[in-house]
């Protein structure tokens, strides 16, 4: 039988309502405007336009401010946006060779060309909570340094490669795959990789990334590279027969140096895993770049064991719109399963009393006969 | 070779995109649900030869980046028109076409190469917009198949040599196949692949 | 089709005029724009604005195959004028204003005695301001240089 059950209008008009009243909260206090978030939660910012993958910082900030700061129902709301638009085209490849740079760090070459700048990063801090940050305190202008206009930053990954130590970047498809469009099917490749990890969750992928240091799927990484900063956005328009550059945007890269590869017939080189992703994310890029490489496992003979070197059970989790999607759906009403649960259940207990009694009346009877 | 587009090109689009993409979709959904029947598009939109207005409606209203169009008869300033209105590349080869645009004098030798789908994904298949001379005049066909409650006689004139023989062949197919809609003037009518053709 | 190359010295500055207009900040563009918006032909409305989307594309290593890393919001708009220039905008972000100015400012910049004056009164002072910008966080940057001194122990 099934029922169909309506009802619940008012309720839900009515907590809809007191969302709306709660998140404003107290009225005395102001409301939080979008220049405040997008410029004093800036990595939340960051995190809510990789995972959500769509670059707009404003539409981020409002879907912060629309979800109370749970950034997973923001990223919801972002992916929920993006499938009203049009895709208009693919841009050219981003040049992270050519990036503005606002960060730039090795942990394999001290001296690296170009050398190490910190940037804006909590690395060094004393992660004690500072009593500044209960008030407003006037906050210092940044040092500033005079610096040569076209610094050049080579890559940690082409000094080695000029050695050819370390693997090449890596040829596939100019057309790369977009599980926006198709559906995941396994086995797949590098490039559907990438945009799953790129878009993935930052959790999940730590998680992963840890445990491919902790041994599940161990690759002896360490960071080439890490570099953030701006990046310009070239599209080629069809109507012009030119390409015009659109804009910029903030990125981090990480670029993971991993353990050799190679057998008889090849030298041994260090391999690497990849990480490219909206914003100033480096947590999330060193995650990336480790579950990259441990993807890529097979490609270099090693034993598949460990969940991160499982393309399957990474891409098929890694998504927090799905994962929260399915999980979440349980509390949604499920009467009519359960009573069929709960009908079933009750069966087999009737049934087994059945048994249960018959037994004993067949035991009563076999006692009976051997008293005789 | 389209070239720079002059302001032909970027003239003559839908006046409001959102609402007259919608007419036409829904005007091209009726036209599948009902083969056979005729459908009009509304207002001719400004489109270059040789588009025939309503396949010039259709592919502003449906095409984009992800359709690649087909073109069998073409000129730089349909083409230059097509590029700005749609967006839509233009596929090379019949094969990679998601939607293809006939000529009067078809070659049916050539729909073997349009995709028909897989048996996964029979939709990933090419809708093939055949222009006819008029809607009577021509050899009287009879249809059947869903949407039609017993059977339907259309008479179009101008189908290309040997269209029987090739719809039975794309029927055959079935689920995969290719989906058809002749075009005259404005208006449509749509022979999807469930419909099956005969001699009347 | 062409290649996308820009192909000749036209359509190089054409590129540099657009690419600067769409690395302006909207509020900036504006207030330049204003200064000339009164004597200009208006624009006439061809396309948009419209907001859509275009999907970003990285490179796997950073310079192997390409892979598509996420997705952009952009707004294009064409314009004409009556004298038949017709002027195209793609800007990322929502700025549906901004989209329009750029487009206008595109088709005036065909007419050769507009492009002079849109020159000088709208682009070098985006430019400018750019640098500025791009000069001040170059420079926070440098500030944050680490340099390395290594402690040698023992004798040699």
């Amino acid at each position: 039988m099934y029922v169909a059950v309506k009802g619940g209008e008012v309720a839900i008009r009515n907590a809809h309502r007191l969302l709306d009243d709660r998140r404003r909260g107290d009225r005395s206090v102001p409301a939080l405007t979008l220049e405040q978030i997008t410029g004093q939660l800036a990595l939340a910012v960051d995190r809510v336009m990789a995972e959500g993958s769509l670059y707009d910082p404003e539409l981020a900030a409002m879907a912060i401010r629309q979800a109370r700061g749970d950034l997973i129902e923001a990223i919801f709301l972002l992916r929920a946006y993006r499938t009203t638009l049009p895709r208009l085209g693919p841009s050219r490849p981003l040049d992270t060779g050519r990036m503005r740079i606002e960060r730039r760090i090795s942990a394999t070459y001290k001296d690296l060309p170009g050398g190490q700048l910190l940037g804006p990063t909590f690395d060094y801090t004393h992660r004690l909570i500072d009593p500044a940050m209960a008030g407003a305190e006037p906050i210092e202008a940044p040092e500033r340094r005079p610096c040569h206009p076209d610094s050049n930053w080579p890559r940690v990954t082409d000094l080695l490669g000029d050695e050819d130590l370390i693997e090449p970047d890596g040829e596939g498809a100019e057309e790369p795959g977009d599980l926006t469009r198709d559906p995941v099917s396994f086995p797949t490749d590098r490039a559907v990789r990438l945009q799953a990890l790129a878009r993935g969750d930052e959790g999940f992928l730590l998680a992963l990334g840890y445990s491919t240091q902790r041994g599940y799927g161990r690759t002896h990484p360490f960071v080439g590279e890490i570099r953030i900063g701006f990046v310009v956005v070239e599209v080629d328009i069809p109507e012009l027969g030119f390409s015009i550059c659109i804009g910029e945007i903030r990125v981090t890269e990480c670029q993971m140096v991993s353990q050799f590869t190679g057998n008889g017939s090849e030298s041994p080189r260090f391999t690497r895993g990849y990480g490219l992703v909206f914003g100033q994310s480096e947590r999330k890029a060193m995650a990336m770049s480790l579950v990259e490489r441990a993807l890529r496992a097979e490609e270099f003979d090693e034993e598949r064991l460990a969940p991160a070197q499982d393309e399957e059970f990474v891409l098929e989790h890694c998504d927090n719109v799905a994962a929260t999607g399915f999980v979440e759906h349980l509390k949604l009403p499920h009467y009519v399963d359960f009573q069929a649960e709960l009908e079933l259940l009750r069966r087999l207990r009737r049934e087994q009393e059945e048994r249960s009694r018959a037994a004993q009346a067949a035991g009563a009877d076999e006692t009976r006969e051997v008293a005789e | 070779m389209p070239a720079l587009p002059g302001t032909t090109a970027v003239e003559g689009g839908l006046p409001d995109p959102v609402q007259d993409a919608q007419v036409i979709f829904r005007g091209v959904m009726n036209a599948f649900a009902r083969p056979g029947t005729i459908a009009d598009l509304g207002r001719p939109l400004g489109a270059p030869a040789p588009l025939i207005p309503a396949a010039a409606a259709f592919l502003a209203a449906l095409a984009d980046l992800e359709t690649p169009i087909w073109l069998e008869d073409c000129s730089e300033a349909a083409a230059s028109w097509l590029t700005f209105q749609t967006g839509a590349p233009f596929a090379k080869e019949p094969e990679a076409a998601r939607f293809a645009v006939c000529s009067a004098e078809a070659e049916l030798s050539r729909w073997q190469r349009f995709p028909v789908g897989t048996a996964a994904y029979p939709d990933r298949s090419a809708t093939l917009l055949l222009p006819v001379r008029s809607w009577s005049g021509g050899h009287p066909l009879t249809l059947i198949g869903p949407g039609i409650e017993t059977s339907r006689l259309i008479a179009p004139a101008g189908l290309p040599e040997g269209f029987l023989g090739a719809m039975a062949a794309n029927a055959a197919l079935f689920p995969c196949g290719l989906d058809l809609l002749l075009v005259c003037g404005m208006e449509i009518m749509a022979l999807p692949r469930t419909t099956r053709v005969r001699e009347a | 089709m062409k290649a996308f190359s820009g192909t000749d010295d036209t359509s190089d500055a054409r590129r540099g005029l657009m690419g600067a207009l769409a690395l302006a900040s909207g509020k900036l563009l504006a207030e330049r724009y204003a200064t000339i918006e009164a004597e200009v032909p208006p624009a006439i409305a061809v396309r948009g604005p419209e907001v859509g989307l275009v999907m970003l594309r990285g490179r796997t290593g950073g310079s192997g195959a390409p892979f598509n890393l996420g997705e952009a919001s952009v707004t294009r708009a064409t314009v004409k004028l009556e004298s038949g220039e017709v002027g195209h905008a793609l800007v990322l972000g929502r700025d549906t204003r901004k989209a329009r100015i750029a487009a206008h400012l595109d088709a005036l910049w065909q007419r050769p005695e507009w492009r002079d004056r849109i020159d000088r009164d709208v682009v070098e002072p985006v430019r400018a301001d750019r640098a500025e910008t791009a000069r001040a966080m170059a420079e926070e940057t440098e500030a944050t240089r680490v340099d390395f001194f290594t402690v040698v122990r023992g004798e040699d």
